[in-house]
């Protein structure tokens, strides 16, 4: 490389440096800024910015004991757990069963059944709100039926199993071809090959389609909201946060608090897992 | 204080029932495929494929069908209107507000997105730092919209120009000696902000993709572009694009999809109020709030005609896909 080229080529990395610090400091300075307010004491927060705190540190657990116990969020906290678990485990179970069932056994519109349920993936959510509720708040009322949360997990079983068992049928048919014939000229059933031989191959991809699934029904709003109702007994912490900043807009002591209760959780899976989530979204696909 | 024990016990004892029920139908249903099983495909097929069947079908078949249904009828289900509700859709006032929010979102939020996450993607490729770079403009997408609205709108928070501003926005606009903004209640621009959330959001997607693409291009392209004493720009333009074009269009279709049905970030920001409202909200108002499910079933219907031709496309790629697997 010439000289001249060397001095451009380390002037462009220069600059290339700074666009990409420029970037992401863009990106992360809210999320901090939110972080330090949500410990700083009620007073400060209203009346000076954030970045003041780095000249006069005060630091307070009052707000998060203020959400956590006087608004409640500990409970929202425990309903958004109580929905998220079998809105995870009931989807990636159905998925993976429906997804080996078209790939690896041989019955006459196979290929008609799989491209019907990949193209249901695009039909929104919304398409679907108003008759679910329809169906189901009378079958909710004749069990007298105390918890919603049912239905929910319903919903978002439903709404997730397209993409789940695209992402887990793009894994499985993968699979090397000879151990499962093998497995059958050995006389072992499906559901014997279903449970010993494919599970144990497709634990990562279970977990890819698992997480992606987890921080969907997490961070859940608009299925939460409708079928879960708004109250302490079973909305999850985004719809109560939700009517936080709408009602309480100002009240950042509690919005600041509460919004990191929330991120807390997806946060967690989200960096401990970060492998599989991204090797989820390299799958590639289109979420309903 | 508002804590009670024995209600939250009662609902992790909801959780607990919940997974042991489902722990004994899968057991269960195992169990008899493992019996029934025959030379024959077919009936272990249908059972393999049962629970996810029955569910898409009361869950998203029915559904859509009865919604597409709904549209043509009243606010109380009962007499056919025909296409009236659509008629309404474009000729309201509010609603056309709608429409037009909806369009600049879905033209502006997939191309900035991709945009910032293609440059960074680009500008931290094969650098010390990448993997902890990368987690930074990432972490978005673990959080919540509720709780990304909630993260901006701190940002954007508004004090008169006489006390200390608490937002970062406004602050750096006194400290470049301007006078502090209300971004979220004067209306073209307050899309924009709203948008620009999103963008936040979706930047750390495109970016994941795109850097697996370009990690993808065999090495003997760039070394002879290399050595061809290309300059960056020509090889950003000439030899990544090019190379990267079909992660770009899938990234963009993903985000425009995604984008269409954006409800959190307004419903937690402006609650479509200030004339920032899009179809997604509009259709949850009119289906919840106000009890119009003619017209909240005809804004679904007209979200799901926006992407239909979306689904054309990627259909015909699966097809191709799974052609020449076999």
């Amino acid at each position: 490389m010439s000289s001249e080229g060397r001095v451009r080529k380390r002037l462009t990395s220069r600059t290339a440096s700074l666009v990409a610090i420029v970037i992401a400091v863009l990106w992360t300075t809210p999320t901090f800024g939110l972080l330090i307010s949500s410990f700083r004491p009620e007073l400060e927060i209203k009346t000076n910015g954030w970045w003041n705190f780095f000249g006069d540190p005060q630091v307070t657990m009052a707000n998060y004991e203020e959400v956590l116990l006087n608004q409640g969020l500990l409970s929202y906290f425990i309903n958004s757990l109580v929905i998220t678990i079998p809105s995870v485990l009931f989807p990636v179970a159905f998925s993976a069963m429906a997804a080996y069932a078209l790939a690896w056994t041989r019955f006459r519109g196979r290929d008609w059944i799989f491209i019907g349920i990949f193209a249901l993936q695009i039909v929104p959510l919304q398409m679907a709100l108003i008759p679910m509720l329809q169906m189901l708040s009378p079958v909710q009322e004749a069990l007298i039926w105390p918890y919603p949360t049912a239905t929910v997990w319903l919903a978002h079983t439903c709404f997730a199993l397209p993409l789940g068992i695209f992402l887990l049928h793009n894994f499985i048919s993968e699979l090397p071809g000879d151990v499962i014939e093998a497995a059958r000229v050995d006389g072992a059933s499906h559901a014997r090959i279903f449970r010993q031989v494919v599970l144990p191959l497709i634990v990562p991809a279970l977990a890819s389609f698992g997480i992606f699934q987890f921080l969907w029904v997490w961070n859940d709003l608009l299925v939460g909201l409708v079928f879960a109702g708004g109250g302490p007994d079973n909305a999850p912490l985004t719809v109560r946060l939700a009517e936080m900043a709408g009602s309480r807009g100002q009240e950042w002591q509690r919005l600041t608090a509460g919004a990191f209760v929330s991120i807390v959780v997806p946060l967690i899976v989200f960096l401990s897992l970060q492998r599989y989530f991204v090797r989820g979204l390299l799958a590639g696909s289109v979420k309903g | 204080m508002s804590f009670d024990f024995a209600i939250e016990g009662e609902k992790l004892m909801m959780l607990v029932y919940g997974i042991i029920g489902f722990a004994a139908v899968m057991g269960l249903l195992l169990l008899a495929l493992g019996k029934v099983d025959s030379p024959k495909d077919r009936w272990v097929a249908i059972g393999f494929l049962a629970p996810a069947g029955i569910l898409l079908s009361i869950g998203l078949i029915y559904p859509a069908i009865r919604t597409l249904t709904l549209s043509f009828f009243d606010s109380s289900s009962t007499s056919f209107v025909g296409l009236d509700n659509y008629v309404w859709m474009f000729t309201h006032a509010e609603t056309r507000e709608t429409l037009r929010n909806t369009a600049l979102w879905v033209l502006l939020v997939p191309t900035l997105s991709t945009a910032v996450g293609l440059l960074y993607a680009v500008l931290v490729d094969r650098t010390r730092f990448e993997s902890f770079a990368k987690s930074l403009i990432f972490m978005p997408m673990a959080i919540s919209f509720v709780g990304a609205g909630i993260i901006w709108s701190f940002v954007y928070a508004y004090r008169p120009t006489e006390s200390d501003q608490i937002g970062l926005a406004n602050q750096l606009v006194v400290w470049l000696g301007g006078e502090p903004q209300q971004w979220l209640l004067e209306d073209p621009w307050n899309t924009m902000f709203l948008i620009a959330v999103l963008v936040w959001i979706q930047a750390g997607f495109a970016m994941v993709v795109l850097s697996a693409a370009i990690k993808a291009i065999p090495s003997e392209i760039t070394e002879a572009a290399r050595l061809d004493g290309v300059t960056s720009s020509q090889m950003f333009w000439r030899v990544t694009v090019p190379s990267i074009r079909p992660a770009l269009i899938v990234v963009l279709v993903t985000i425009s999809v995604g984008t269409l049905k954006v409800f959190d970030v307004v419903r937690t920001m402006t609650g479509g109020q200030f004339r920032t409202s899009v179809i997604a909200n509009e259709m949850y108002n009119y289906a919840f709030r106000y009890d119009e499910d003619g017209k909240g079933a005809a804004l679904a219907v007209f979200l799901f005609l926006l992407v239909t031709p979306i689904v054309f496309y990627q259909v015909r790629l699966v097809r191709q896909r799974r052609k020449e697997a076999r």
